[in-house]
């Protein structure tokens, strides 16, 4: 019986079903179910939630160099993080089956690029497979692994956004048991890459390739559709289902093996075909190796987009050069419905005194990204995980006294166990007088709320040791540590005045869990309302964004006959209580029926 | 169904719109058909705006449904209905749930709810409905249930058994919930 599978699911499907015993992630949209669906669905497969995807990358490695199958999975940019490790366990090569699955995210959805990661897999001289559907997902990864075992290659393989998360009909299977004995496997001159071993792999790793060429060219999972020989189109993963959509007539070869690529089966398509087509995705990887190879091509990103997804719309009228004239075109200017911080969300009244003392804030990633936009608008750079605390420490060398006071970095908890700790280090080390804050606000919260080596929980929900991030910041040299509750907004603010005027660097620990943390916030908090007849529509609670409260434009007056432009009132069903708006209220016009205290647990 | 058929769903985060379209996709491949759906997780969950692409047909390639080919369009909310229509035709079934969520920058004061474009587009279709769904929930006693109203619209549509549709929805919820959605789902079902 058919089951319909996200492709993310299919993919933790995959591993089950080819024996896999090791599963390492670090959550990423669109990745993150993958790990998610192991840990909840196949108790079979250890799993674990590693602090980042180098170290996911790292750990599947020893756990394959021991025999077992393994798979690391993450984003398209937290391939860049474990590149370090990618590229020289294409040298080692594994022992048990490894599988790294990067799911890429053109059209940046929830990314801070659209890099295109097929370009990993000839950077790093391995194989990639791309599925085009779940089917072919879980089809593929359990493929992966038998190549993997065949060629002592690490094998990509790669999901987007519309395979990850689209749901389509998978036929399950049994679990396979892996083919190796798992044990401690000593063999220095092939996993220890010292130049001198180092020099003697490089070579294995060109012989593979070539090897890996010559399987490309018979491999099963790169299939030729003989239809119509007037138009032939070479295309891999989603972009085969957009030109399906489209061009059901025409003759396609359809790669699902899109590194390295097998060069006699294009020619041979080619030859077979009046007019060839690439039809891809992102970067004109296809053509490019196609163009080296002597093959002409007739129609690829000549016309076709180089950013952004493809959609069958897309292809039709960039190929067809037709655009047909829309029954209805959207209207503009409809107001748009940008994500925002939740309400009660921990983030916002940390954001509303940045922009209060009109600091400079350098970001990083996580839901506080989102602090960047109207009306709060006071985060200033959002780059790679971690990057804040590297740009507070250069901007305080670059400044010098000048800068003083005027900017902090902003981390949240999870991205500061992913890729924090190092530049807290140099921050210390180097004498920066630079603060950092923690929004610690004990999940990795962006992704759907997943655990981190700071939460004290595994990805399995048991409990574990948590890292202090205070006695972490005394570890690296903070002297000046200061944990703060930033729904108190009088209390913040003194708390970051102080610590960015200091000589020495600070380290700033926000108190408050994710307001959407059921296991850290245990009961509701009563809403608070407006007393409509006291509000004078000043405006100030509406200045903190908070999507319970709404604006009421009709100019008249209050109760007490002041004038005003308008009034507010709180939606009680999304409020939750946590008193930014009640602390801001000049006139008490905002009141609530249960205790008062600031955040949504008590004695932050 | 000789075509494939292309049903977009469109309102805000929280409105259990992805719930719908699960249920959706996992009724028609029961009842034989290839089925693909996409939609945008992650940031776009932020109370932002959702969208759902479901495809039913013989063979389905794209998840996604081509410009103007929408043969149903299901609006938890009004205004989203305005961010979709270069999907629709002029044969698009269009049912719009009678509800008007502001965006933020209507919160703040600084956009208006665009009412009036609302009631213009709307009269250019020839198959519309605008649905009391939140409403008719709030009477069952939770505005929640109002997916499952929108649920019962929609099923309409489709030639297939109204029990599988049940099943599928309580399948899904816990015991104490299913007579508040059993009946959402008939008062749905009574909506078109």
């Amino acid at each position: 019986m058919k089951k319909l599978l996200s492709g993310n699911e299919a993919i933790a499907r995959g591993a089950y079903e080819a024996g896999v015993t090791f599963a390492s992630a670090y959550p990423g949209t669109p990745s993150t179910e993958i790990l998610e669906t192991v840990a909840k669905e196949y108790p079979e497969i250890y799993a674990e939630w590693s602090p980042n995807e180098k170290v996911a990358l790292e750990v599947a490695m020893g756990a394959a160099f021991t025999g077992a199958r393994a798979m690391a999975s993450m984003k398209h940019v937290g391939v860049n993080v474990a590149a370090d490790p990618l590229m020289t366990l294409s040298y080692t090569g594994i022992c048990g089956g490894m599988v790294v699955v990067t799911a890429d995210d053109p059209q940046l959805y929830s990314s801070q690029n659209e890099q295109d990661n097929r370009n990993y897999a000839k950077f790093a001289k391995i194989p990639m497979l791309e599925p085009s559907d779940s089917q072919e997902a879980k089809d593929f990864v359990v493929r992966a692994f038998d190549i993997s075992e065949q060629f002592d290659s690490p094998v990509m393989v790669r999901s987007v956004t519309r395979v990850s998360h689209a749901r389509t009909p998978v036929e399950l299977k049994e679990r396979k048991k892996a083919p190796q004995e798992v044990k401690v496997r000593k063999d220095p001159p092939k996993y220890v890459m010292l130049p001198v071993y180092g020099r003697k792999r490089h070579v294995v790793v060109e012989e593979r390739f070539l090897k890996l060429k010559e399987f490309a060219e018979a491999f099963e999972l790169n299939r030729v559709e003989m239809n119509d020989p007037e138009v032939g189109i070479v295309t891999s993963g989603i972009s085969y289902q957009y030109a399906k959509e489209v061009f059901p007539n025409a003759s396609y070869l359809k790669l699902g093996m899109v590194w390295p690529l097998p060069e006699k089966m294009i020619h041979d398509f080619r030859s077979k075909v009046k007019k060839l087509y690439v039809i891809e995705e992102l970067d004109p990887f296809i053509e490019e190796n196609l163009k080296i190879m002597g093959i002409q091509v007739d129609l690829g990103k000549d016309v076709l987009p180089i950013y952004g997804e493809l959609t069958p719309s897309i292809v039709k009228e960039r190929v067809t050069g037709k655009a047909e004239e829309p029954f209805l075109s959207n209207p503009e200017n409809i107001p748009p419905r940008p994500p925002n911080m939740c309400p009660g969300c921990p983030h916002r009244g940390m954001f509303y005194t940045i922009k209060k003392l009109k600091l400079y804030a350098a970001g990083d990633i996580g839901c506080y990204t989102l602090g960047a936009l109207p009306p709060l608008t006071s985060l200033d750079t959002c780059v790679c995980m971690g990057a804040s605390i590297g740009h507070a420490m250069g901007m305080s060398k670059a400044l010098g006294k000048e800068g003083k006071g005027k900017f902090v970095a902003v981390i949240g908890d999870s991205t500061c166990m992913h890729s924090g700790m190092t530049g807290l280090a140099d921050v210390a080390y180097n004498k920066s007088y630079a603060t950092v804050i923690i929004a610690d606000n004990r999940i990795t919260a962006m992704t759907g709320a997943q655990d981190h080596p700071a939460t004290g929980y595994t990805v399995r929900g048991e409990e574990t040791h948590a890292v202090d991030f205070v006695e972490l910041g005394k570890a690296l040299g903070f002297k000046n540590i200061v944990k703060a509750n930033p729904y108190n907004l009088e209390e913040y603010e003194k708390v970051l005045k102080e610590e960015v005027e200091k000589d020495e660097p600070s380290l700033i620990v926000n108190q408050g869990p994710c307001a959407l943390l059921k296991r850290a916030i245990p009961k509701a908090k009563k809403p608070y309302f407006v007393d409509t007849d006291k509000c004078i529509g000043c405006k100030r609670c509406i200045g903190l964004g908070c999507p319970a409260i709404t604006w009421h434009a009709e100019e008249g007056t209050n109760a007490a006959g002041k004038k005003r432009k308008g009034f507010a009132t709180i939606e009680p069903t999304i409020c939750n209580g946590c008193g930014l708006c009640y602390q801001l209220c000049k006139v008490e016009a905002i009141g609530t029926e249960g205790k008062v205290f600031f955040g949504l647990v008590e004695n932050l | 169904m000789e075509k494939t058929k292309s049903v977009l769903m469109a309102g805000v985060g929280g409105q259990g719109i992805i719930l719908a379209s699960d249920i959706l996709s996992e009724v028609m491949l029961d009842a034989g058909f290839d089925v693909k759906k996409s939609e945008i997780h992650g940031m776009a969950q932020r109370g932002g705006s959702v969208s759902s692409h479901i495809r039913v047909g013989k063979v389905v390639y794209s998840p996604t449904i081509p410009k103007g080919e929408a043969d149903y369009l299901i609006c938890f909310e009004k205004l989203e209905m305005l961010r979709w229509l270069d999907f629709c035709n002029a044969d698009t079934h269009v049912i719009v749930n009678d509800l008007e969520i502001n965006p933020p920058a209507v919160n703040l004061g600084e956009a208006e709810y665009p009412r009036e474009l609302f009631e213009e587009t709307a009269k250019k279709f020839k198959n519309l409905k605008l649905v009391p769904a939140s409403k008719t929930a709030q009477d069952l006693g939770n505005i929640r249930a109002a997916n499952t109203v929108m649920i019962g619209v929609f099923s309409k549509f489709f030639d297939v058994e109204e029990s599988l549709w049940l099943d599928k929805i309580l399948g899904k919820l816990p015991e104490k919930l299913h007579g508040l959605n059993r009946k959402a789902f008939d008062e749905g079902r009574k909506l078109n």
